[in-house]
């Protein structure tokens, strides 16, 4: 019995001051680490949105689940980012930023998150692949690679990681075509 | 044994990777290149220095039957420590080394160490063996990166070192090159321990 007591209180002890030291690492790398998120989500967002004078990280609208940030010129709207992700991809969650102009083409996309095989799947993430993506609306392509009879350009040993972007960017888009009234909110936009 | 020969006998006589042969999941898992074989092994260095040093001071205090769990506790706070300083200051070398951070808590050289060198010996000596230990294990990583890195992506360190003509050997940063080059890489350092 008495072991035991001695046992318990030893671990106690140890963990009370593991988790001490812890919650004041914690403390002191909080801002740095708030610091990166939000230079990280600007990075992004200034890949895919046109030039603006405002914070788009912080003037977003809302609508179900999908928050999308406004960029704009003075007051009117030049551009709109919205965050779409998908699991079809070949290992996990693919998450998409994608820009657009206010009546639908996109500026651009940035992968977010990607775990597709290094080398192959992974090249979603280069220039190259991304930049098929510029200009297209719903309308003037067809949403999907070329290995499925559509326009957009597979990577060679790697068809599931572009299938699963151009999927993705699509659902984004009809998400945002659907709700384009409510997110731009009758603001003055520019053509 | 001397302070000098404890730092020196984890970079090439007892190397962790290439002759003790532990810790085989984030060597190969995370060596696709040069850079996070540095992030890595720096890393799993200073939660091995630290647990050796704190583990040396504690274990007088500590009763037998629960040494592993305090051990554990130990390395897993010293992880907790570099994966927040890492996510602050470290972001881009957080997001690919991903999970095998929070993994260095079961990684067996930390624990390995703290069990048969630094619960035995003092606080010094301990130290010694965490840097020399996890030197050796930081080289190994960067070689076997380097090699990954050179041949499957043309590159070292991101430069690149062949011309744009180089085909990229793909299965190299694949799992199977990391198989391919441990194994040829610890045979190459038996042969040379053996001369």
């Amino acid at each position: 019995m008495k072991e035991v007591v001695k046992l318990i209180t030893v671990l106690t002890v140890v963990c009370m001051i593991s988790g001490l030291c812890l919650s004041f690492v914690n403390d002191a790398t909080r801002g740095a680490r708030a610091y990166q998120d939000k230079l990280e989500k600007l990075r992004a967002l200034n890949l895919v949105l046109p030039e603006h004078d405002n914070e788009p990280d912080n003037d977003t609208v809302t609508v179900g689940d999908r928050v999308y940030y406004l960029s704009r010129s003075g007051a009117d709207i030049n551009g709109v980012a919205f965050e779409t992700s998908t699991e079809k991809g070949y290992s996990g969650l693919i998450r998409v930023l994608v820009g657009v102009q206010p009546e639908g083409n996109i500026i651009g996309i940035g992968i977010l998150e990607q775990k597709e095989t290094p080398g192959l799947g992974s090249k979603i993430a280069e220039d190259r692949f991304k930049g098929q993506y510029k200009g297209k609306t719903l309308d003037n392509v067809n949403w999907a690679v070329k290995k499925d009879g559509g326009d957009f350009e597979q990577i060679s040993g790697a068809t599931i990681s572009p299938r699963a972007v151009t999927a993705a960017v699509k659902e984004g888009l009809d998400r945002y075509a659907e709700t384009k009234a409510q997110i731009l909110g009758g603001a003055h936009v520019v053509q | 044994m001397s302070f000098s020969k404890e730092l020196t006998k984890g970079i090439w006589k007892e190397n962790p990777v290439f002759v003790l042969v532990l810790g085989m999941c984030p060597v190969l898992a995370v060596t696709t290149n040069a850079i996070n074989g540095v992030g890595m092994g720096l890393a799993a260095t200073f939660v091995l220095v630290c647990s050796n040093g704190v583990v040396s001071l504690v274990r007088p205090l500590v009763p037998d039957k629960v040494r592993i769990p305090v051990f554990i506790v130990i390395i897993a706070s010293f992880v907790t420590v570099v994966d927040l300083v890492m996510s602050g200051y470290f972001r881009s070398l957080h997001h690919s080394l991903g999970l095998f951070i929070p993994l260095i808590v079961v990684n067996c050289i930390i624990l390995g160490r703290a069990e048969a060198f630094a619960s035995k010996n003092s606080l010094l000596p301990s130290i010694a063996d965490g840097i020399g230990m996890g030197m050796g294990f930081t080289l190994a990583l960067v070689i076997l990166g380097s090699i990954r890195e050179l041949f499957g992506n043309g590159t070292i360190f991101d430069m690149a070192i062949f011309g744009s003509s180089f085909q990229p050997v793909l299965v190299m940063i694949l799992p199977p090159g990391a198989f391919l080059t441990l194994g040829l890489l610890t045979g190459l350092f038996a042969a040379l321990e053996k001369r």
